[in-house]
């Protein structure tokens, strides 16, 4: 038995501990050295596990076995949906969020009436969920003094009374430290980090305990639960209950992000988006961690205590203390104190928060009391007002522990809860990504889904807990057998959570889109929209400025700020705002739209924007903005995003086009120079023979007196000259058409052998002039072709002529060779010549290139005729190539196709 | 004593009225058919002045210029430069690697006369 006092001076000394870290913490803030890191961060995100995981997760596992993991697995799948979560955190900072309520308000026109609904859930939905986590703390104390009556009463107090007093004192401290709640509390987000590890440690060590002090580790534990046909059950999915899982897994998954204090860690305490990474895969880590010995727990505790009547939800207590592990069991309760503990804190300051700025603000800002204060600073009088809100908030808990004892309605208030605030989702996730949601809408939607959950789930608890008749639960209301809230509509055979998921949710997002699509919003409200969902895409200053006219002077606007935020505090915030202008002082202000906006959003970070936008708008002569003109304003800046996106598109389309420009440019420039190397390579071959034309024709001109034999000589040239003259300019003429595409063809079909042998007569006497020999191997008739045959003559008598041009007199030796194979006629000039190099075989074709050997003659010809033959037989659809080496003579060689059989 | 001129061309046609041309001015006359041959010739026969082709095989009439132009020993030989080419472009690079004068083919053979004897310094 432990002695109470020492249960005490250990609870105190854990509730200084928090103070000192939550001190440290704020010094370290105030200093403008955060301790907030992203691992801190991500701890501090498992407040999501309270004393109901701490304790409760084990006592679910002993009758429904596997199912308590949903309620961590939903929460690990919803963080990794970080592009939402990122765009939250992006849209609270921005606008200076205060709370979920804040959120859904401001996106739907900054409305009061939504902003005070969405409060009403929360209180509602959450503050039985605060009574649990006390039940909890006292169900600990009465299991470590085992009904000694230690418990009960301390001091005279009751013990749990204490917990709240010590837990209000913490939270006013910290929570209320500054008005600004978009400031952060970060010595509280501190002292929360450090109860998440100490109810980890906690939660751990039991379990290796467990495992393998009172077992012999996992695999006899498994073992000994498997030999147990009731234990083997609680290893086993069941597939009947899938249906159960997915509703459990909807609710975890909105309850990690939609519970007012998880909305408050996550998005409104982050204090930089990258610290989210870390906690997307940091946080599941620690579920795990926090899950591994859950399993373990249950089924030991099952074994060790059995058919004794000991609660499954205190088996993480009972366990150590039945084996006699004091000190462990005290950790335990220490573990189990701070999982109720950072709950309570966190909730209440998210609530609070809530509660004065959507209740209790709106009220106190129609009352007459507060016009006639005017001109009082504020400032105190909201802390004043927070600090209320949570000292009742926790009372109310304390109230509702206390009334409902053992009552059915508080210990399934988790799950309840986590149904109350998935009521939010639609407005608040539609909210984000869809333009058309109105306020009307979001009303509706919560409205219904919220009544749903009242009728289906919260009355029927209370009937359970005998605090109202059963009747209308066993037989419906009216006695309306359809309207049995267990089973609306005869929907039977789901638990409860699952029916109320699934007929609150279907009401709520049907009401939310069928209001929305038939309402349409004020003007305020769609220049939220747009900005809440365009958050990343507008430049927020630029919205802002171009979505407010109206007049009204710095002094007011500075009045109304040191009204609510106090003097000192006003003046920092606009000095700060005045340097990220560009001005030394803040009284240099302009009491422009831009100074209007960070007046309000200052204001909405204290007062909750809803407030701060009928602050503002007492002061300001706004000139008020039709629907239809905020419609075009934000039309316009859709035009403009629209025309810069065209413009980009465009100006890539030029680019492109530019690129294929610069390309033909640069093609069109290299057929450019080669055209001017042609010109100028003409004129080179024009311009030689004309020299000597022109040289010899002067001499004899100007000279009668040159000998006879000279003048004959002279003459002789000019003429061979002039004759060479006239064949360039003809083939140069010729070249010019077919590479055109102007020469004119004059088809026929002939005997290509034929046409060889004609060839070959027309230049007999050229090669018996040189003595070279012309052998031939052409077949009696054929083959028949159809294609030009002056063209081809014209080929054919090129590449003999070459062949006897290169040759030497006397030994040469010509062999044409017709042949047909493969539907192509082929004609091969081969002679014995001095042959080409490689290089050679591939620039003769080339125009102005002549080949052979210049060392003893300069070949006689214009450098065209194999160009030319090459284009008149490529024309026709064949080949002119030639085979040779150096020293072993060439063989040129052609092909046409054949004239196909059917014509 | 009759200056000594060089004709280099390839063309045998061009040298024959270059060669009869000059002869009957009196010059005395070597004849080389490429760039190879008239580098040869210039040491051999040691003219006053080339008439120097350039579109020739082996050597084109730039690079027997920079040749020449290289030997100090050879600083004043005289070097006309003859071409069918006519762009501006050749005319300023023959110049520029040390030409003397450049005249394009067809010529006037009253012009190249006299181009030749004022380069030579005849009257």
């Amino acid at each position: 038995m432990l002695s109470s006092w020492f249960v005490a001076l250990l609870s105190a000394a854990y509730f200084a501990l928090l103070f000192a870290v939550a001190r440290f913490g704020d010094a370290r803030a105030d200093s403008g050295r955060s301790i907030i890191s992203a691992n801190v961060y991500a701890l501090s995100l498992a407040v999501y596990c309270t004393s109901w995981t701490f304790f409760g997760s084990v006592g679910r596992a002993t009758t429904g076995g596997l199912s308590f993991l949903t309620t961590y697995l939903g929460p690990t799948l919803m963080l990794l949906a970080a592009g939402v979560i990122i765009k939250m955190i992006r849209i609270s900072k921005t606008y200076r969020i205060t709370s979920i309520a804040d959120f859904i308000a401001s996106r739907y026109g900054k409305s009061q009436s939504l902003a005070g609904l969405v409060t009403v859930i929360a209180v509602v939905g959450v503050v039985p969920y605060i009574a649990l986590q006390l039940k909890a703390i006292a169900a600990s104390l009465d299991v470590l003094f085992a009904g000694s009556g230690h418990a009960e009463f301390f001091w005279g107090l009751d013990s749990a009374f204490l917990i709240v007093i010590v837990l209000a004192l913490f939270t006013i401290l910290f929570g209320t430290r500054h008005l600004d709640a978009t400031e952060r509390h970060e010595g509280m987000v501190a002292a929360i980090a450090v109860e998440s590890v100490v109810k980890l440690v906690a939660f751990v060590a039991v379990g290796l305990f467990v495992t393998y002090g009172i077992f012999g580790g996992f695999s006899d534990l498994f073992a000994k639960a498997a030999a147990s046909p009731e234990l083997a059950q609680l290893l086993r999915p069941d597939p009947a209950r899938a249906g159960n899982w997915t509703a459990l897994l909807l609710l975890s998954a909105l309850a990690i992000i939609l519970l007012p204090r998880q909305f408050q860690i996550i998005v409104v305490e982050n204090v930089d988006e990258s610290h989210y990474r870390r906690a997307v895969w940091l946080f599941p880590l620690y579920l795990l961690l926090i899950n591994l010995f859950v399993l373990p727990l249950a089924i030991g505790g099952l074994l060790d205590f059995n058919g004794q009547n000991v609660n499954p939800d205190t088996f993480v207590l009972t366990l150590p203390l039945a084996h006699g592990a004091n000190a462990l069991a005290l950790l335990a309760f220490m573990g189990g104190l701070s999982a109720a503990t950072g709950m309570i804190i966190v909730e209440t300051i998210a609530l609070s928060t809530m509660v004065c700025n959507d209740l209790a603000m709106p009220w106190l800002l129609r009352s007459r009391w507060l016009r006639t204060v005017r001109r009082q600073d504020l400032s105190g009088l909201l802390i004043g007002i927070r600090r209320a809100a949570i000292a009742l908030i926790l009372v109310l808990g304390y109230i509702y522990f206390r009334a409902a004892g053992e009552a059915y309605a508080l210990v399934s208030i988790g799950l309840i809860s986590q149904a109350a605030v998935a009521q939010f989702a639609p407005a608040l996730f539609g909210g984000m990504y869809w333009k058309q949601g109105t306020q009307a809408g979001a009303v509706a939607g919560l409205s219904a889904g919220f009544a749903v959950w009242l009728y289906t789930l919260l009355l029927p608890s209370f009937a359970k807990s005998g605090w109202i008749g059963q009747e209308f639960v066993e037989r419906g209301l009216f006695g309306w057998s359809w309207l049995q809230p267990q089973a609306l509509f005869g929907l039977s055979g789901l638990d409860e959570i699952t029916h109320c998921l699934w007929w609150s949710l279907l009401a709520n997002i049907a009401a939310y889109l069928v209001v929305s699509l038939l309402t349409r919003p004020d003007a305020v409200a769609a220049s939220q929209a747009e900005r809440f969902v365009d958050i990343f895409r507008h430049s927020r200053v630029d919205a802002d400025t171009r979505l407010w006219r109206g007049k009204t002077s710095s002094a007011a606007l500075v009045g109304l700020l040191e009204r609510f935020l106090g003097a000192a505090r006003a003046n920092q915030q606009l000095a700060a705002h005045a340097q990220a202008r560009g001005l030394a002082d803040w009284r240099e202000l302009p009491a422009d739209a831009a100074f209007v906006h960070f007046a309000e959003a200052e204001l909405a970070g204290a007062i909750g924007s809803a407030s701060a936008r009928v602050m503002v708008a007492s002061v300001a002569q706004e000139d008020d903005l039709g629907l239809e003109e905020v419609l075009d304003i934000l039309d316009e800046a859709t035009q403009v995003r629209a025309y810069s996106r065209e413009l980009e598109m465009k100006q890539q389309a030029l680019e492109a086009a530019t690129a294929e420009l610069r390309s033909a440019n640069d093609r069109l420039r290299e057929l450019d120079k080669m055209k001017d190397d042609f010109i100028s390579t003409v004129t080179h071959e024009l311009r030689t023979p004309l020299t000597s034309i022109r040289a010899l024709s002067e001499m004899l001109h100007e000279d009668p007196e040159i000998e006879a034999a000279d003048r004959t000589r002279f003459l002789s040239i000019i003429v061979n000259e002039a004759e060479r003259l006239t064949r360039l300019i003809n083939q140069i003429l010729d070249m010019a058409k077919l590479e055109s595409g102007r020469a004119e063809w004059a088809t026929s079909e002939f005997d290509f052998g034929q046409l060889a042998r004609e060839a070959m007569d027309s230049l007999y006497q050229l090669f018996r002039e040189k003595n070279v020999a012309l052998d031939y191997d052409v077949p009696e008739h054929g083959p028949l072709v159809l294609a030009d045959r002056d063209r081809l003559m014209q080929v054919m008598i090129n590449l003999l002529s070459n062949a006897v041009k290169f040759v030497a007199g006397d030994d040469g030796r010509v062999v044409v060779k017709v042949s047909a194979a493969d539907g192509l006629a082929r004609m091969a000039v081969t002679d014995n010549g001095p042959g080409l190099t490689a290089e050679e075989c591939s620039v003769v074709f080339e125009k102005f290139r002549q080949g052979g050997n210049t060392m003893t003659d300069k070949p006689q010809g214009t450098g065209l005729g194999l160009p030319i033959s090459r284009q008149i037989v490529e024309y026709f659809g064949g080949n002119l190539g030639v085979e040779s080496q150096p020293g072993q003579g060439a063989s040129f060689f052609f092909t046409v196709p054949l004239l196909a059989p059917e014509q | 004593m009759a200056h000594k001129i060089l004709i280099v061309d390839d063309e045998p046609n061009i040298v024959i009225s270059l060669e009869f041309l000059l002869k009957k001015e009196g010059f005395e006359i070597a004849i080389a058919g490429d760039g190879d041959e008239a580098l040869a010739q210039v040491a051999a026969f040691n003219p006053d002045l080339v008439l120097l082709d350039v579109m020739m095989p082996k050597k084109s009439g730039y690079e027997v210029c920079e040749i020449l132009r290289l030997d100090p020993e050879r600083a004043k030989l005289l070097i006309l430069m003859l071409t069918a080419k006519g762009r501006d472009t050749e005319v300023a690079k023959g110049l520029a690697i040390g030409a003397d004068a450049y005249m394009t083919k067809p010529f006037s053979t009253k012009e190249l006369i006299a181009k030749v004897k004022s380069l030579l310094g005849v009257a």
